[in-house]
Parts: C-alpha cells; sequence; structure tokens
C-alpha cells in the first residue's frame, strides 16, 4: 500500500510536473496553431453560455489562487494574518465553498451545452468533451472534502496536504508519506488534480497560460520595433 | 529560433516610451506573420483555362506553390480588338474561380476505380483463362455474372484498381465486342470539344480508328436549334458579344445573360451606356431584367404566338404600307421570298407544294447541271421565269455559279419580283393549317378553325409536261399566312391589330397573356431600328425556347423577324443563339485528328438523340401520337406509326446515321461478301433488300444490337445531360430505377410501333461495360464500371475556343496530374497500346463494311428532290448514297492501332483536308509538321510519319492544319471556296498568310484568329464577328436548297407536319401526370405544374454543383422554384422538402418560393448534382433524383429529314433533338424526409453485399 501511495503522490507528481512543463514548452514552440481555445461562441454564444461561462471562470480561477496560496504558504507564515490552521481551515472551506458552487453551477451549464448542442457538439475534438468532464469530477470531489474536513475542524489534515505539497514542489523526500492517512476522497482528488497537470498540455488548457492579463497594465499603443 | 525563448525577454518587451508613456515600442517577434505572408506568395503563374460547357472560355491565371495550386485570378491580357469597342476583360465568374477546389477535394477522383463485382468477377476469369480477351468472353458469355455487376450500378461498390490491370479489362472487352459483335458496337459519349479539344480528340481517335461509334450531344442536349440548318444550312453560327455593343435594339429573348454568359455579361452594360434600347422577354422576372426598358412576360412555351404577331405588324408597316427600301432589297436578295412555290389540290384545298425547280421547265430553262435542285423566280424586267444563281443545284454542278449575285445561270442580270400582286394573272385561296385550336389543359387555344383559308396572288406557268401550274412567291404565301390584308377581298385576314384572327397582337394576347399594345410598339421599335441603322437590331436568344418541343416554332418566328428586316449578316444585327461553346475555331484542323481521318475515312458518327431512344427504350413508353402533330390538311392514313417508326424510316433512307449499323457484325458481313466473290457494297444492298440482313435499328432490342461498350468523358451524361434518366438506369445500365409508366405492352391501348420488332420482354442491362473518365466523382462515375481519374484543367496541354470572343487560349499543365490521374489524351494513348498488344491472336486487318448517311455539305445533300420514296416499301430501288444510305468498306489494321494513334496519317497527303464542302491540298503542313514534331524512326506502321505523341504534338498539329491558326491555309480554304462561288474572297485572308499560331503562341497570350470560309463571320480590325456576314457582303450563298435565307420549308414531310411556315404550336401532351395524380397520396396537395430547367448560376451544368464553395453560395443542395401562389396552395413553404415526380420518376428538393416565378410552371435549375443533400423519394424509395428523372425524350419526325439540302444529317448539325419543356410534374410537400442512411451497422453491411 504504502508503494502505491508512495507512486502516486511521489513520483507521479513529478512525471505529471514535467509532462506539464515540457509538453507546454513543446507545443508552444513546435505548433504556435494550435495555441487556443477553438473558441464555440461562434456556434452558440446564447445569455445561458455567457452566464455559465462567467460562472465557471470565475468560480475556478479563485479555486486555483486559494489552492495555490492555501497548499503553498509555510505554515510558520499564518500567524502574520492572525490565522490558525484551524481557523484557516475553515476559511477555506467557505470559499472554496463558495467559489466551488459558482464553478459547478457555470461548469454544469458548459457541459450541458457541449453534449446537447448540435453545432458545437459536432466541432468539439474529443479532448474539450474530455476535460471539461474531467474537470467537473475534480470540482464534485473537491466539494466532496469539505464535509468530510467538517468532522475534523482542527486542521491537522490541512497542514499534512500543505506540508504534501511543499515537499513536493521543494523536492524534499518522503512528500507521500504525509498523506498516507488522509481520507480517500482528498487523495481522489489529488491524484486527480495531478492528472490535469499531466493532460495540460494536450488541451484546450495551453490557454491559461497566456491569460491576456498583461492588458489590465499595458500601454494604450504598443509599436513593435523594426528589427534587424 | 524559438518562440519559447524568445518570451524569455519578457522584462525586456518594453524597449521604449513615447507620447508621454501613452505609447510603448516593444521588440516582439513578428515571424508568425510569414504564414499570412506566405498565403499569397506563388513560385509561378499559368494560364489556363475552365473546360467546361459555358462558352465563356475565360482565360484564367493559375497559381502555384510547393507544386499545389493555390487559387486563380482573371488574366486580363486579352489582346485588342477594334477602337471603338469596350475591352473583352474582365472575364470570369465566381464558378471558375472556385474551380481549384476541386483538385484536391475529396471529390477528385485519385485512383481508377472499379466496381467490386466486376473486379471478382474479372479477376475468377482471369485465373482460368491466360488471355485477357478470352477471359471477357467467357466472363460475358455468363448472363448471372454479368446481371451480378448490372443489378448494382450506381449502388456504391467501387473499389480502388490499378492502371495495368484496368486498362487490360477495357481493352480485352473492345477487342472481344469488335469480334463477336461488331466494332459499332463500342460507343462513346462526349461533348462539346470546343471547351477543350485534345481531350475530345482522344477518344474519338481511339473510337474511330476501332471502327467504334462517336455520339452527337449538340443536339441531345437539345442545344441544336433544328430552325438554323433549315433556315441557313448551317448548324449555328452567332456574333460574338462584342458585337452587341455594335447592336441598337436587343431583344434578350429567353436568355439570362447576366447569369449564364456571365463575363460577356459587361458588353451589355456598355452597350447600355452606348444608348441601346433592351426589351426582355422572359415568363419569369429572370435576372437579365434589369438591363431592360421593356419587359414582356409570355406565358412559357407561347413565344412561337408572340413572335408572330410581331412579325404581323412589322409586314404591315414595313413591308406593305411604307415599305422600307432596305428591307425589301434585302429580301430579294437574300431570302426565298422571291421564289416561286407550285400550289397543289388537295382533298378540296389549294395548299402550297414545293419549289419549283428548273427541270419542272422545258429544256430546264437551259440549266444543264443538277436542273432537280435549281429553284426559279420571276425577273422583274423581263417578266419571265429565271434560274437565279446560288441554289444547291449551282453547288453542286461545280459550275461556279454558286453565288448571290443578281444573275441568272446563263449569266444575265435580272432582279427577282417579290409579289405578283400587280402581276398576278389569278387569286388563289390557299389553305393554311393552324394549331392554335388544339386544347390543352394548361395552355389557352383560341376558337379557330383548324385550317385558314386565305387569298393569294398568284401566275400561270406552263411546265415541261404540258401541265400548267399555279404558282405563287413565298413572299406572297408569307404574307397571306400572316393574316395581312393585300386588298384581296378576303375576310380570313385582319383590317386591324385589334381582330381576333391569327396572327395578330389582339389574337396573341388570349396565347401568351401580352398586351397587344406592347407587341404594336416593340415590333415598330425593332424595325424602325432596323430600318434606320441597316438591320442594327438583334435577338439574343437561347435554351428557354429552344427546348420545348415545337422549339422550331419560336425560332422560326424569331428568325422570320429578324430577316423581314435585314438584321442577319449585319454587323450589330442578327441571330444570337447561345446555348453550347458550339464554335470550335480550328475545326477542320482538329477534325482529322478527332476522327482519325488521316488513317481511315469515314468514321462513325450518330446523332445522339436517336441513338439513346432507341438503346434505353424509351420508344416503348411512347404516348405522343403522330396524328397529333401532323397537319389538319395531311391524310392522316399516309403517316400511321409510332415515332421510332419514322426515326427507321428515316434511318433506312439514309437520312438519319445509324448505331450499331447493320443487323450482323459489319467484319463478319464483310468476310461473308469476300467468301462469296461479291463486291461487298452490292452484297450489302442485295442482303438487306432481300430481308436476309436488317438494319439494327430495326429491332434495337435483339441482343446482337446492344451497345455492348461504351466510354463516357468530358461528360456527366447520367448526372446531368440524360433526359429519360430513369429509362437509362432500367434498360441501358440495369440497374434499380425510379420508372413509374407502363410500356406499350403492359398497357391497353398501347399501340406498337409497326417497323421495330417488339419483344414483350423489355432487355435490362444493355451495357457490358460503362467506362468513365472524369477528374471528380459525378453521378455518371457512381454508375459506372470503371471509372478512371482524369487530369483537371490545370494539369493538361489542350485548346479552347467559344463563339462568344475571337481568340484561341490553352489549357495548360501549371502542375502535374495530382495522385495518380492522366490526361485524356494518355489515357486513350495507352489504351491504344494495350488494345496493339493485346489483339493479336484475335483480330487483323480487317474489313469494315460501313453505312454512310447523306450528308449535308456533300453531293450526297440531294438526294430525293421531290418525292419522299421508301425503297423497303418497294417505292423504289434501294440505291447507296440516294434512297438509302451509302455503303464503305473501311480498313481496320487493329494491330497498327496504337502506332496509327501517335501519329499522323497518310491519308492528309493523299486526299487532303476540308469542311463544309470544301477541300484543299495539306501536303505543305504535313511536310511542316514533320518537321516541327518530328517523325517516328522506328515502328512498322507509322514510321516516317510525323509525330502525335503528346498532346502538345496534337495541339500544333490542328493548328498548323487549320485555316484559322495558319495563315497558309486560309488562303487556300478561300481559294477553294473561289471555286465554287466563282468569285474572290482569298483578300479575306491574304494580309495574314504568313501568320501562324503555334501552342507556346497561345500559352503567351490568346491570339485572335484568322478569317476562314468555313465560318460565315470575319475577322477583322473593321467588324465584330457577326453569322451571316459573309453572305451578305461576299455574296457567299447560304447552305439551303434556294441559296437564300428560307423562310418557306417545302419538303414532303415538313408540310405534312404543318411546318412549310412557321406558325404557333402549343405544346405537346406527354400524358405522365394523370395516371399518378392523386394515385400515391401522402396526405399533402398536389399540384401540377410545367416543368422548366433553366442553367443554374451556382454551376456550369453539373459541374460546381457539388462544389462546397458554390453550394456555400446557394442553398447547398437541390432546389426547386415555385411560385408564392402555387405554394400557398400547396401548403408548401420556403426551404420545406418537396418531391416532384410523374410517370417517368420522382426527384427530391427543398422549395425556393420567389416572387420571381409565376404560378402554372416551376424551375429546377438543371443537372444539380445528386450526390449532395440529397434524401430518398417517397414515391421511388430510391435516393432523390435528378432534374432528368422526370423527363423523357419525344422525337420530332422533321427532325430526321435527310438528304435534302440544308436538310440533310451531318454531326451536331441537323437530327432529332431531345426537347424536354412540355412536360408536366406533380409537386406535394413531403411528409417524411428519408436520407436513407441507416445506422453505421447496416450502412457496413451494404459496403459488403456491394
Amino acid at each position: 500500500m504504502s508503494f502505491l501511495n508512495n507512486l502516486l503522490f511521489g513520483y507521479y507528481p513529478y512525471i505529471a510536473g514535467t509532462v506539464f512543463l515540457l509538453g507546454s514548452i513543446v507545443r508552444f514552440d513546435m505548433s504556435q496553431y494550435t495555441w487556443k481555445t477553438n473558441s464555440s461562441q461562434l456556434f452558440d454564444s446564447s445569455r445561458r453560455f455567457r452566464i455559465g461561462n462567467i460562472l465557471f471562470h470565475v468560480g475556478i480561477i479563485l479555486l486555483f489562487f486559494g489552492h495555490l496560496v492555501g497548499l503553498l504558504m509555510p505554515h510558520w507564515m499564518y500567524p502574520w494574518f492572525g490565522l490558525t490552521p484551524g481557523s484557516k481551515q475553515v476559511m477555506a472551506m467557505t470559499a472554496g465553498g463558495i467559489f466551488g458552487t459558482l464553478a459547478l453551477v457555470g461548469g454544469w451549464i458548459l457541459i450541458q451545452r457541449r453534449l446537447t448542442n448540435e453545432r458545437v457538439r459536432a466541432n468539439s475534438s474529443r479532448m474539450d468533451t474530455f476535460i471539461i468532464l474531467l474537470l467537473y469530477v475534480q470540482l464534485v470531489l473537491g466539494m466532496l472534502t469539505i464535509p468530510v474536513s467538517a468532522t475534523h475542524l482542527d486542521g491537522g489534515t490541512m497542514l499534512e496536504l500543505a506540508d504534501w505539497a511543499q515537499h513536493i514542489v521543494t523536492f524534499r523526500p518522503g512528500a507521500a508519506e504525509y498523506i498516507a492517512d488522509v481520507s480517500l476522497v482528498f487523495k481522489l482528488h489529488l491524484f486527480l488534480g495531478l492528472t490535469t497537470f499531466l493532460v495540460f498540455p494536450f488541451t484546450r488548457l495551453v490557454h491559461i497560460w497566456s491569460a491576456p492579463v498583461w492588458y489590465l497594465g499595458r500601454s494604450y499603443q504598443l509599436v513593435r520595433q523594426r528589427q534587424g | 529560433m524559438s518562440h519559447f525563448l524568445d518570451r524569455l525577454m519578457f522584462f525586456r518587451k518594453v524597449q521604449d516610451q513615447f507620447a508621454d508613456g501613452h505609447g510603448q515600442t516593444t521588440y516582439e517577434d513578428r515571424s508568425w506573420e510569414k504564414a499570412y505572408r506566405q498565403r499569397w506568395q506563388h513560385d509561378k503563374i499559368v494560364r489556363s483555362t475552365h473546360g467546361v460547357n459555358c462558352t465563356g472560355a475565360c482565360s484564367w491565371k493559375i497559381y502555384v506553390k510547393d507544386g499545389l495550386v493555390t487559387w486563380e485570378t482573371q488574366q486580363t491580357d486579352y489582346p485588342r480588338t477594334r477602337p471603338d469597342l469596350p475591352n473583352h476583360e474582365p472575364r470570369g465568374c465566381p464558378r471558375g474561380a472556385s474551380y481549384s477546389w476541386y483538385i484536391y477535394s475529396a471529390n477528385r477522383l485519385k485512383y481508377p476505380m472499379i466496381r467490386g463485382r466486376l473486379l471478382r468477377a474479372w479477376r475468377e476469369a482471369r485465373a482460368e483463362h491466360n488471355d485477357p480477351v478470352d477471359a471477357w468472353a467467357a466472363l460475358t458469355s455468363d448472363p448471372e455474372r454479368v446481371r451480378d455487376y448490372q443489378s448494382v450500378r450506381g449502388l456504391g461498390g467501387l473499389v480502388r484498381a490499378d492502371w495495368d490491370e484496368v486498362t487490360e479489362l477495357i481493352a480485352a472487352a473492345n477487342i472481344h465486342t469488335i469480334k463477336r459483335y461488331g466494332p459499332d458496337r463500342i460507343a462513346g459519349f462526349s461533348p462539346i470539344p470546343a471547351m477543350s479539344m485534345l481531350s475530345y480528340a482522344a477518344g474519338t481517335r481511339y473510337l474511330s480508328l476501332l471502327g467504334g461509334v462517336c455520339l452527337s450531344f449538340y443536339d441531345w442536349y437539345c442545344d441544336l436549334p433544328p430552325a438554323s440548318p433549315m433556315t441557313w444550312g448551317e448548324q449555328t453560327d452567332v456574333p460574338e458579344s462584342a458585337d452587341w455593343y455594335n447592336s441598337k435594339f436587343i431583344m434578350m429573348w429567353g436568355s439570362n445573360v447576366p447569369q449564364t454568359r456571365t463575363p460577356d455579361a459587361h458588353f451589355m452594360t456598355e452597350a447600355r451606356y452606348n444608348g441601346t434600347k433592351m426589351v426582355t422577354v422572359s415568363p419569369d422576372y429572370a435576372e437579365a431584367t434589369k438591363f431592360a426598358d421593356r419587359w414582356l412576360a409570355p406565358k412559357q412555351g407561347t413565344d412561337a404566338a408572340l413572335a408572330m404577331a410581331l412579325g404581323h405588324v412589322i409586314l404591315r408597316e414595313y413591308h406593305l404600307d411604307n415599305p422600307s427600301d432596305y428591307f425589301v432589297d434585302y429580301c430579294r436578295r437574300y431570302t426565298d421570298m422571291p421564289f416561286l412555290v407550285r400550289l397543289d389540290d388537295n382533298a378540296g384545298h389549294t395548299v402550297p407544294g414545293r419549289f419549283l425547280r428548273a427541270a419542272d421547265f422545258a429544256e430546264a430553262l437551259g440549266e444543264d447541271g443538277k436542273p432537280d435542285w435549281k429553284t426559279v423566280a420571276f425577273d422583274e424586267a423581263s417578266d419571265e421565269v429565271v434560274v437565279p444563281q446560288g441554289s444547291v443545284g449551282f453547288r453542286w454542278d461545280e459550275s461556279g455559279g454558286w453565288n448571290l449575285e443578281q444573275r441568272d445561270g446563263q449569266g444575265r442580270e435580272i432582279s427577282l419580283r417579290l409579289s405578283q400582286l400587280d402581276s398576278r394573272d389569278d387569286v388563289a385561296t390557299v389553305a393554311f393549317p393552324y394549331f392554335g385550336g388544339i386544347a390543352h389543359e394548361h395552355f389557352n387555344s383560341t376558337e379557330h378553325p383548324d385550317v385558314l383559308e386565305r387569298r393569294v396572288p398568284v401566275r400561270r406557268v406552263t411546265l415541261a409536261n404540258g401541265e400548267t401550274a399555279r404558282v405563287a412567291t413565298v413572299y406572297d404565301l408569307m404574307m397571306a399566312h400572316y393574316g395581312l390584308d393585300r386588298g384581296l377581298d378576303d375576310d380570313a385576314v385582319a383590317s386591324s391589330y385589334d381582330d381576333d384572327l391569327p396572327y395578330t397582337p389582339a389574337w396573341q394576347e388570349h396565347i401568351t397573356g401580352v398586351d397587344r399594345r406592347d407587341v404594336v410598339q416593340v415590333a415598330r421599335e425593332f424595325a424602325e431600328t432596323a430600318h434606320k441603322t441597316n438591320g442594327r437590331s438583334m435577338v439574343i436568344l437561347g435554351a428557354g425556347l429552344n427546348h420545348w418541343y415545337h422549339m422550331d416554332m419560336n425560332y422560326r418566328g424569331i428568325i422570320n423577324m429578324l430577316v423581314m428586316c435585314g438584321c442577319v449578316g449585319q454587323s450589330g444585327g442578327g441571330w444570337a443563339h447561345y446555348v453550347g461553346q458550339e464554335k470550335l475555331r480550328p475545326q477542320t484542323g482538329w477534325l482529322p485528328v478527332a476522327f482519325a481521318l488521316d488513317w481511315a475515312r469515314p468514321p462513325r458518327q450518330m446523332n445522339g438523340t436517336s441513338f439513346f431512344y432507341a438503346h434505353t427504350d424509351q420508344w416503348r413508353y411512347e404516348r405522343l401520337r403522330v396524328d397529333e402533330i401532323l397537319s389538319p390538311l395531311a391524310d392522316a392514313d399516309d403517316w400511321q406509326g409510332s415515332l421510332i417508326d419514322y426515326n427507321v424510316r428515316a434511318e433506312r433512307m439514309g437520312w438519319l446515321p445509324s448505331a450499331p449499323q447493320l443487323g450482323r457484325n459489319p467484319l463478319e458481313v464483310a468476310r461473308e461478301a469476300i467468301e462469296a466473290g461479291e463486291d461487298p457494297k452490292a452484297y450489302v444492298v442485295e442482303q438487306l433488300r432481300s430481308g436476309r440482313l436488317h438494319m439494327a435499328c430495326e429491332d434495337p432490342d435483339d441482343p446482337a444490337n446492344y451497345p455492348r461498350n461504351m466510354f463516357v468523358w468530358r461528360s456527366n451524361l447520367l448526372g446531368s445531360s440524360g433526359k429519360g434518366h430513369e429509362y437509362f438506369l432500367r434498360h441501358l445500365l440495369g440497374t434499380s430505377d425510379g420508372v413509374q409508366a407502363e410500356d406499350l405492352h403492359e398497357l391497353d391501348d398501347g399501340e406498337k410501333p409497326a417497323e421495330v420488332t417488339w419483344h414483350d420482354e423489355a432487355p435490362r442491362g444493355k451495357l457490358d461495360l460503362l467506362v468513365t473518365l472524369d477528374f471528380r466523382m459525378s453521378t455518371t462515375c457512381l454508375y459506372s464500371d470503371v471509372v478512371l481519374p482524369t487530369a483537371t484543367w490545370y494539369e493538361k496541354n489542350d485548346l479552347n475556343t467559344s463563339d462568344m470572343h475571337p481568340f484561341i487560349h490553352p489549357l495548360s499543365e501549371a502542375v502535374n496530374p495530382a495522385w495518380e490521374s492522366r490526361s485524356d489524351w494518355d489515357i486513350y494513348r495507352d489504351l491504344a497500346k494495350r488494345f496493339s498488344e493485346l489483339v493479336n491472336g484475335h483480330l487483323g486487318v480487317e474489313k469494315d463494311v460501313v453505312t454512310v448517311p447523306l450528308l449535308h455539305d456533300t453531293p450526297a445533300e440531294l438526294a430525293q428532290p421531290y418525292d419522299v420514296q421508301d425503297w423497303r416499301k418497294g417505292e423504289c430501288d434501294p440505291v447507296p448514297g440516294q434512297t438509302m444510305p451509302n455503303i464503305t468498306v473501311v480498313e481496320r489494321d487493329y494491330p497498327a492501332l496504337y502506332e496509327r494513334f501517335t501519329a499522323l496519317g497518310p491519308l492528309m497527303e493523299q486526299l487532303g483536308n476540308g469542311g463544309k464542302g470544301i477541300s484543299w491540298n495539306t501536303e505543305a503542313e504535313v511536310e511542316f509538321l514533320g518537321r516541327l514534331n518530328g517523325r517516328w524512326h522506328d515502328g512498322e506502321h507509322h514510321k516516317g510519319r510525323p509525330k502525335m505523341y503528346t498532346a502538345i504534338d496534337a495541339a500544333e498539329t490542328v493548328m498548323s492544319l487549320a485555316p484559322e491558326t495558319n495563315g497558309h491555309v486560309a488562303v487556300k480554304a478561300w481559294g477553294a471556296l473561289e471555286r465554287f462561288t466563282g468569285r474572290e474572297h482569298s483578300h479575306l485572308a491574304a494580309h495574314k498568310a504568313d501568320e501562324s499560331i503555334r501552342f507556346r503562341d497561345i500559352v503567351a497570350q490568346p491570339r485572335k484568329i484568322i478569317s476562314s470560309p468555313t465560318w460565315s463571320g470575319i475577322e477583322s480590325e473593321e467588324v465584330c464577328y457577326n453569322a451571316g456576314w459573309t453572305n451578305v457582303h461576299q455574296l457567299i450563298p447560304w447552305r439551303t436548297l434556294t441559296g437564300r435565307q428560307q423562310l418557306y420549308q417545302d419538303h414532303a414531310w415538313m408540310r405534312a407536319f404543318g411546318e412549310g411556315f412557321t406558325t404557333y404550336r402549343p405544346p405537346v401532351n406527354t400524358r405522365t401526370v394523370r395516371p399518378l395524380l392523386g394515385e400515391r397520396g401522402n396526405g399533402n396537395p398536389e399540384l401540377v405544374l410545367n416543368w422548366i430547367t433553366p442553367h443554374q448560376k451556382w454551376g456550369i451544368h453539373s459541374t460546381y454543383s457539388d462544389n462546397l464553395l458554390m453550394l456555400t453560395l446557394s442553398r447547398g443542395g437541390p432546389i426547386v422554384w415555385m411560385s408564392e401562389g402555387d405554394a400557398k396552395r400547396a401548403g408548401i413553404e420556403d426551404n420545406d422538402w418537396i418531391e416532384v415526380f410523374n410517370t417517368n420518376g420522382a426527384l427530391v428538393a427543398r422549395a425556393v418560393v420567389s416572387q420571381r416565378v409565376p404560378d402554372g410552371m416551376t424551375m429546377m435549375y438543371h443537372a444539380q448534382e445528386r450526390i449532395v443533400n440529397t434524401p430518398g423519394s417517397e414515391i421511388t424509395g430510391a435516393r432523390g433524383g435528378i432534374h432528368n428523372s422526370v423527363t423523357r425524350a419525344v422525337l420530332k419526325p422533321t427532325h430526321m429529314i435527310g438528304g435534302y439540302a440544308q436538310q440533310s444529317w451531318g454531326f451536331n448539325y441537323y437530327g432529332t433533338v431531345g426537347s424536354n419543356r412540355d412536360e408536366f410534374v406533380i409537386v406535394r410537400r413531403m411528409d417524411k424526409v428519408d436520407w436513407l442512411e441507416g445506422d453505421d451497422e447496416s450502412i457496413l453491411e451494404q459496403e459488403y453485399t456491394r
């Protein structure tokens, strides 16, 4: 059992991470014209879709940053924000619950549209359908962790998960042991999360790399210099 | 270098700032923009065109990048013509601009394909027989094996094959067929050579060398207007589009110029700027109406009534009341109006008979040569009967008097008298047939008797036999026929335009629905313009009028107007019949190449309409009776039989050609004759006379007379032009079909033909092998046994000309033929090679008995000058070349077929070259070609002969031999004509004597052609090409009986069918609707509508109708137009799926409900490919159908006339035509739209079973 635990949460993160980074770079370099989301908005841009789309994106972006901060912030920094592990867990459960609900509602609209709208469906690749279903299952799993967490509000499990994550990203050995005993639903959620990284370069998720955040800070006019 | 590494410049991305920081300069990589820049880069531009039957013949730039065609744009470098004319460019249309899509599309044929079941049977047979010919013999001797693949034609099941295997199969099939049944059991169909001359010639050269039959197309498409050969002895000759600009009054009559002549339409706009007045005549609100100052909308099919009324007004005002000097002089010199017609007594009526001839008079009025064929008239000055020069007798007595000078045969100056009104001996009451009273469910008839009696001034003349005959001029008869009052106390003629008498403006109102005031106004404007401008009034007309059963009436009515006003042969005037790309400018250079006249003459040629009528067994369903179309003045007892009987009689008398020809293998017949020690010609005559040998036409359903092998190339016979499509499928192909009709055997009241052997069991599947060459998977390909992938129009070298402009220009090989495709020339050359390899041991040098009809433009066109006599009925002796087809023996050297194919043969030096009745020596050109193309240094059969190995060799041969592209030949050709006319014409080409146009010249730029006597217009710096110009200005006679424009047709059959003079005849009743109306209901209301199939906007015939770009511009599948009123009545809304059906079959399409269409008719743009978006039919249970699924060809006996001057057969010149507009259909909304696709499992299962 510990072998499997170590394989999935000790080694698999590095495999997934490597594919994620290298795959993204290779695709970016070799196949620029595929670096896109294949927008289906030409086929259907109904009000329902636009609501679902915004809900899903808002939810998922906030969830992403919630996980990023929550998992990777060193424990010794908690007091800086006046947090205890217990209160941080409650905050995470609350924020996660709210944003997760947004994403769940939006995601449901998107899935329904992708599967039932004829024009969208006809123009969807298998990967398009797969990735939305994957994300949705991951969302559901994430939401299922909330009732489990509610049975132990001391933040202990949360710290174990954070330790695991921080050991992984800092290449410290023994990461998998931190989560050997957490509830199955957490493990499933983690595994699926890692898998999302694994498939990332093969899907439309690459658009995340190119999210146009720099528009917020750029000047009104950009002029490219003559080269060479 | 790496997009990713470049991104690592992230923090230095901003280089500088400007405008107070509102702008930034960056250093971003721009190499991604190359993708867009490269989109418009190319390696080369090559000149080519589209080998499609649109008459456009536009030159295009083909852009090539990395060995692939990327796109095309219009060429703009046409040579300037005349200083005061607008440019020819721009020429092109969206259809042509979308062509390159085809090359790399899924629809492109990439590999040879063969019917899977046939391949399996063939491989089994090949395993048993080492010799492929024996294998084919074994395969086809087993009817079950043949039925096995015949019965699934059109149902999929084509598999990829390799070239070697299919070439061997085709060659073996041809050899076996020649051996077993005869070479005339192999037929080939390919249309419109002008669009890609060498591709056409490749197939016909192969067929002609082996003795196969080349089928005509112009008549089958019903684009051939029989009125043109009747009137002018000319297939079709028309002004180029630039001549519209010279016109001052244009009527666009049933021709939709901007839609169907898109590249030429700019001349119409320019003519309008130039002040030309325009009138359109069309039942629907067609696109051309936008040009019009006035739009006349007669009910469809009644145009002849309108034309008659217009003619009535013109004659009244410009010939009788205020005669125009110009018109009168023109009619005297250039028409048959002054010529004398005998009046005959006929069952109590006096009727116009035949033209009087010199031979009718004592001592033939001094005419020694061909006096039976010299027509006569009164000279005004001497008041004597004279024999004016120029009639057909002067042509073939070769006296050099065949011209239109105002002289008689003795050289005296004469001036012919038009009317006898003032010099009459008497007035006769002459009877004319009237057909406007015939009731038709959907057309208005009038209350007039079926015989109109009108008074005509006559003279009495004494004939050689002592008889005194009453004679009238055509002019006087025409005036009476048009119902004009000549002051002869005639109650039966009109005293005003408001009289309801045929053929007044008031009379036509009831039939056409056009306001009488509009008719009078248009007639006056038309004639007044012609009067003031010496004939610059023009009528542009086309398929809209010509596809009716009585198309001759529509056309002759209009031609009469033009002739009355002296418009024909005058710049800016005349008859502009635009239907197909019929003008093959270098025709006389091309003929020897195409029909292998350099190796053997004559070739076997057949009129397509009669061939398909007989061999698709449409005659077995014929419901139109002869008595319905006979003149009320004819005795119905003399005119018995079914329509095919008339065709058989015509073939027997040599009027029409035959295919197959004799009831036995012609090689065997020749062998029998030689064994019997007799001359084959005499032997065949005796055999036919004694009844031991029959002509094949007398029993088309005898397996010995089936066409066994057929080639189709450059054509979509089964997806476009096959009238009676479902009958093709049932009888010729033997596959599943949608015919709902009963044949004459199954019908209770069916009267069977008399001259044709009837088999109660109709044949199914006459063809053993159908081979189609195409670049795309057309409907015809789907029905074929072998499909050969040919080069597209950007992948081959070829020649292209049109009647719409005076240039010759090329198709050229911009890229190599893609995948495994090959050019038509190469495919047939390879086939010839394989044939020659396999033929040894089966066929050697053989004698082939060939029957030749009495051809126009040969002395044989003077066959029976008076009454019609049928040798079969014992009325006369069978005399080859006079009362029956000529019989010749042609030597076929089968092992030498390939070597002959690839070299120019010796008959060019031995017999010369020529066309349209003239010939010239061409030794110098052959010698020149030997040096230009090189000569063969090996090969037993073609050593020393000029090479014709590649298509470019063939192009050089065509262009060197033709007067239009070789000035020396032009001078020789005009010289050859001078010997007939006795006048000097060579100056028309003398200034171009040293000009010769070669293939590389036209690749550089389109070239203007050189004037040639085989056409009736000239190319010059002064005038545009205009039909009839040389007749009027060079006094070259028209190639008719009288040598003039002939408005009266005096052949016995013409008179019997009531068409001596043109008149109005309502559409015929095809009886295809009643048996089904209300019988096969699906719960939706049913409408009966007239079936009109005009040319389309989004394709050229079927080409482009499966092209995604064009489908995107239109509705993406088959459509049928209908009126708002009809749609409402039937509960149909725009874009609904509807079904159209009658006893001929059914089709499905989406409805286009439009104000464009009047009630009572429905339009389906013809030839929309059924392979795109076509669901199943509720009636037939099979997929869709095409527009021809509801049609059936119906022949007209007058088109079968032969051996009578202009009414003689010629390939695509005269003959039966496949009309289709008299057809009615039932239209209703579909209840269930079934795509007949099933699930994946069932499709997969079908694939295997096929």
